[in-house]
């Protein structure tokens, strides 16, 4: 079914960037690169949103964060590190308060490389991330509709 | 005739055996069958033909006349008494005042005045008896079970429920002779008696501000009994009758204003500005007084006596000016009621407001008018007397009136927060009662004057306000809580189960009410009546279907959600509702309301208003004379 | 055309118009940004995407009463498309819209509630003119019921300025629209994170968007009732209403919720309660 591909909404978390990868993505929504043709919407929302975007490497109090926020986010979700610090740390790798990339948290699907990441390639990052959507929504049908699929239901609460 | 006697004195009678009866088992017992007895009763004079006349009533008319100025002079030696004990200066000079008119009237003017028919029924009559009767019984039985409660934990006041229970049956009689009375003098007299058992309720506590505010009540309710002695004294020098009848039927030259200042004195009763403080200032009685007299019943004498006099003032200046009153009350009580976050007074406000819209009903006086006001009597007694009983039961178990603390109550309290939801839809929503009855005033109104609507237009506005987030706070799930065992007694919750169910047939059945009730009694007075048309009624049926499939099919709905946290920007803590603050600190998510006390401020809005009124009044009362 | 056809219509159609309106609503506003914003039908993949995403709710029944707000949602429009009473119409609306506002306080999150009580304060603000609207239009043409105000062959615009004015104020605040889209805000910007639909996600969130375009499509009706008697200048009324609250979207920042109530209430007691003293008084 489509919509998937042609609606991919974004929450966009600065984990501890300099904000280089941050401004670069911004100016993704500039009259400029307009990525809104695309469908893209900046919501500051997990729970509307279906791509997380990281910049930045992971501190002590953007590990809890990162984690919150991939939790609240409905299936089937995407996380896009962008940037070198969220691929791997980039150069505050070895500090003593960075734990790594992004990948050390949370799966990581796609890496945009870059210091700062140019709009064009994160642009492109975005829409390699659609296609990745799109599988993942086929893996779920597959794996809720299978026999030996678990049913969950939540607990009881009030009007 | 019989019933009205019966209506009248068993209910008398059995708050005198109430007055001496300190079990509280025997106290049910008698309870219970008075109300009962009074149930049916009131339900069986529904059926019969009406008006009814009073043949058979010639006898003991003498007697009983001689027997009312007995107790009337016995209430105003009471209230001289009150007043130089408090001392008083208002309270002993509004009594003199008013002892001195009447008693001049009985004994130099008007010494035989018994060619009169002192009782009239017709269905605006059942239609007030079958309130008192059904939801003030209610109320009574619901008593039972709040004041044993009561007792226990407010153990510095002092157990006096056989006066209590005594109070609140003679007052039902005394209910009943009002709505029933058409000698206008029989109609003082019950009037009086209400103000003295609401005095007396509201003093109950014995408290500083009980007594300030039961004396505040006793005031302002004596300045309309006056106004009412100076009605009947003028209608009698201009036409030699005193009764009701006479006055609703008379040409306009002669009643108009014994018919404004009879307007004074039900809104003086029915806490309308600029009289309104003494009405907040009886939240501090127990809540079922609140709901018996300051809700459902006993203001609702004052809005009777309004409508009443609706043929009277239709068209006129006087009529406009009575509306104008009702519009401001409703609008002004409305903006107030958004401002204040303890419960009883919101529900005070609100009362005073709805009461307010049929005063404006009253005032516009044409047939379509009056079914509206006549609508809102039915329904606001309904649901405001459940929300009272239920915010009763609420406090017992919070322990504060506060809306605040009665965030999640619908997992605390399900049924009775239920309840409570219930009877808030049925204040302001469609497709409940006083949504169909705020409809057909805005209707009348347009018809008439139009300028009108400003007060219901903003007024309703700001009622759509407190309400909903009144019923937010209530479902409220910001932090989790665990239902207490044992929600209500036995004695609440009959009462509660049966105003929820009113609540709804009352709705559902609003065409058989309207045309069994009230459409008689509108084209008997004007000839012609008002209603809400098939395809409408067709309309809110199926939209109270839809509404209600809500908590209907609840138990439905598959909960295949997964649960997640609130976003909190990321810094959820480990505890369901709490969040990581500055330094690492873990800070409890706190939700408040808006009392939009920067915009609307209770204290200016209470003084505006009041101004305002008063000023309107003067030019009624001056309009009404010249 | 009778009014059961009208009301399947609606129901069949409304959503498809709706959507399109939002469409044309994010491109022009993307062309008045000099950009070339998203495709038409961006809406509709929008839609078909949070049905396709995972159910999350933070209290197990605060979904359930968006199915209730779209239910009525539809049956407002429908009431007011079979042609009934216009009071009956707003009191509906209200109903509907009650049911959006006790979801969000139902979940009792900070960015749910304060969106919630936002969204009171817009309705508080923008219901004394819809219903003086709806009193004005009976005013001009002596009948509450659209059925009978649409066939009519004078246009209730004529005499109605000051509240067709005023009404159109109230548009701003009731599409959600800059300055006023303070209770949520849709799409390209945020307010309070996403205000009341913060915690709503998937199917839900997708429920609420469809009764927005119920709701849109509502609302350009009752532009059209205003023009009715020539329905080329209804139609193309609504449409330029239209443009115009998004011409003030992409004009106006967002304004505080108190100069939202405060600057409704006297628009609606200037023009809108001007206009309908005016006519009691030609009476």
């Amino acid at each position: 079914m489509r919509g998937l591909k042609e609606s991919p909404w974004i929450i966009h978390y600065d984990a501890s960037s300099c904000n280089g990868c941050d401004i670069e993505t911004l100016a993704c929504l500039t009259p400029l690169f307009d990525v809104e043709r695309l469908g893209v919407v900046n919501t500051g929302n997990p729970k509307h949103a279906d791509i997380f975007l990281v910049t930045g490497a992971v501190n002590e109090q953007s590990r809890s964060v990162i984690c919150n926020i991939w939790d609240q986010m409905p299936e089937p979700k995407v996380a896009i590190a962008v940037g070198a610090c969220a691929s791997s740390g980039g150069i505050f790798r070895d500090c003593y308060n960075i734990h790594g990339g992004v990948d050390s948290i949370i799966p990581v699907d796609i890496y945009v490389p870059g210091c700062a990441a140019r709009p064009e390639a994160i642009i492109d990052g975005v829409v390699k991330a659609l296609e990745l959507l799109v599988e993942r929504q086929r893996k779920l049908r597959e794996i809720r509709d299978s026999p030996t699929a678990i049913q969950t239901t939540a607990p009881q609460g009030s009007v | 005739m019989l019933i009205v006697l019966t209506l009248v004195l068993v209910p008398c009678l059995a708050g005198l055996i109430l007055l001496f009866l300190r079990s509280d088992f025997l106290r049910r017992i008698v309870v219970s069958v008075t109300v009962l007895g009074v149930c049916a009763v009131t339900i069986s004079l529904a059926f019969q033909p009406m008006p009814l006349n009073d043949a058979g009533f010639q006898w003991h008319r003498h007697d009983l006349h001689w027997l009312m100025i007995l107790g009337e002079i016995g209430i105003g030696l009471y209230v001289l008494y009150i007043g130089a004990v408090r001392r008083n200066i208002l309270a002993v000079a509004l009594g003199l005042a008013q002892g001195v008119v009447i008693g001049a009237f009985e004994f130099v003017i008007a010494t035989n005045v018994h060619g009169t028919q002192p009782v009239y029924v017709d269905k605006l009559s059942v239609l007030m008896a079958l309130i008192n009767g059904i939801v003030g019984g209610g109320i009574c039985v619901y008593a039972l079970g709040y004041m044993r409660d009561y007792v226990e934990t407010h153990r510095d006041v002092a157990d006096r429920r056989p006066l209590f229970f005594a109070l609140l049956f003679v007052f039902m009689g005394a209910m009943f002779g009002l709505v029933f009375a058409n000698n206008l003098l029989w109609l003082l007299f019950f009037w009086e008696i209400t103000t003295l058992c609401s005095f007396l309720l509201i003093g109950y506590t014995q408290t500083e501000e009980a007594k300030r505010n039961a004396m505040t009540a006793l005031v302002m309710n004596l300045a309309g009994g006056l106004a009412f002695s100076l009605a009947i004294v003028w209608f009698y020098l201009e036409t030699g009758s005193v009764e009701l009848q006479a006055l609703i039927t008379s040409k306009h030259g002669l009643a108009l204003l014994p018919a404004a200042l009879l307007c004074f004195a039900g809104m003086t009763k029915s806490a309308q500005y600029p009289f309104s403080r003494w009405l907040l200032g009886a939240m501090v009685a127990p809540t079922p007084v609140s709901a018996l007299l300051h809700s459902s019943t006993m203001v609702k004498a004052g809005v009777y006596l309004v409508l009443r006099m609706a043929p009277v003032v239709t068209g006129t200046a006087v009529g406009v000016l009575v509306a104008v009153i009702g519009g401001l009350t409703f609008l002004v009580a409305s903006l107030a009621a958004i401002t204040t976050p303890e419960a009883k007074k919101v529900l005070a406000y609100s009362t005073i407001a709805n009461l307010g819209l049929v005063v404006l009903c009253g005032g516009v006086g044409t047939h379509a008018a009056v079914w509206a006001g006549a609508l809102l009597i039915v329904f606001h007694a309904v649901s405001k007397c459940l929300l009272f009983l239920c915010v009763g039961v609420v406090e017992h178990h919070l322990h504060s009136r506060d809306i605040e603390a009665m965030s999640g109550l619908i997992q605390r309290l399900p049924h009775v927060a239920l309840m409570m939801l219930i009877g808030m839809a049925g204040m302001f929503l469609a497709p409940f009662g006083m949504l169909i009855s705020k409809w057909a005033a805005l209707r009348a109104v347009v018809d008439t004057y139009p300028a009108l609507s400003f007060f219901i237009v903003f007024g309703g506005a700001a009622t759509l306000f407190f309400w909903t987030k009144w019923m937010g706070k209530l479902v409220e799930g910001s932090h989790p809580q665990t239902a207490v065992a044992r929600e209500v007694s036995l004695d609440e919750s009959i009462a509660l189960y049966a105003l929820t169910g009113a609540t709804f047939l009352a709705c559902a059945l609003f065409p058989l009410i309207s045309s069994k009730l009230i459409e008689p009694y509108i084209a008997g007075v004007y000839g012609q009546t008002a209603f809400l048309g098939e395809g409408n009624n067709i309309i809110l049926g199926i939209m109270m279907t839809v509404v209600m499939l809500f908590p209907l099919s609840l138990a439905l709905h598959r909960r295949s959600a997964r649960i997640v946290e609130p976003y909190l920007g990321g810094a959820n803590a480990a505890e369901h509702g709490a969040f990581l603050g500055m330094g690492g600190h873990v800070e409890e998510v706190t939700i408040h309301n808006y009392y939009l006390h920067t915009i609307f401020s209770e204290a200016w809005l209470a003084r505006w208003g009041a101004w305002a009124s008063a000023a309107l009044l003067a030019a009624l009362l001056a309009k009404a004379w010249l | 055309m009778n009014a059961w056809m009208r009301v399947v219509l609606y129901i069949v159609a409304a959503p498809l118009i709706g959507g399109l309106l939002g469409g044309w609503d994010r491109r022009i506003s993307a062309r008045m940004q000099s950009r070339r914003g998203p495709p038409i039908m961006q809406p509709f993949y929008d839609v078909l995407k949070l049905l396709q995403k995972e159910n999350l709710a933070v209290q197990p029944l605060q979904n359930y009463y968006i199915v209730f707000y779209l239910a009525l949602m539809i049956f407002t429009g429908a009431l007011f498309f079979g042609g009934s009473d216009l009071l009956l119409v707003v009191f509906a609306l209200t109903t509907a819209a009650i049911f959006f506002a006790l979801a969000a306080y139902k979940v009792g999150s900070p960015y749910s509630f304060i969106g919630a009580e936002r969204e009171l304060i817009q309705m508080m603000a923008y219901e004394p003119m819809i219903i003086l609207t709806a009193i004005g239009m009976y005013m001009a043409t002596k009948t509450f019921y659209v059925h009978e105000i649409a066939g009519r062959s004078d246009m209730p615009a004529l005499a109605l300025p000051g509240v067709f004015l005023g009404f159109v104020y109230m548009l701003t605040i009731k599409f959600r629209k800059s300055p006023f889209d303070l209770s949520s805000s849709h799409h390209a910007h945020q307010e309070l994170v996403r205000g009341i639909t913060t915690e709503f996600s998937g199917r839900t969130l997708a429920m609420i968007e469809i009764a927005h375009w119920y709701e849109t499509v509502f609302l350009m009706g009752w532009v059209y009732l205003f023009f009715a008697a020539s329905p080329a200048l209804g139609i193309a009324m609504a449409l330029l209403v239209y443009g115009f609250v998004i011409l003030v979207d992409n004009v106006f920042a967002r304004l505080k919720w108190q100069t939202a109530l405060a600057s409704a209430w006297l628009v609606t007691a200037t023009l809108g309660f001007g206009n309908i003293l005016i006519l009691s008084a030609w009476r």
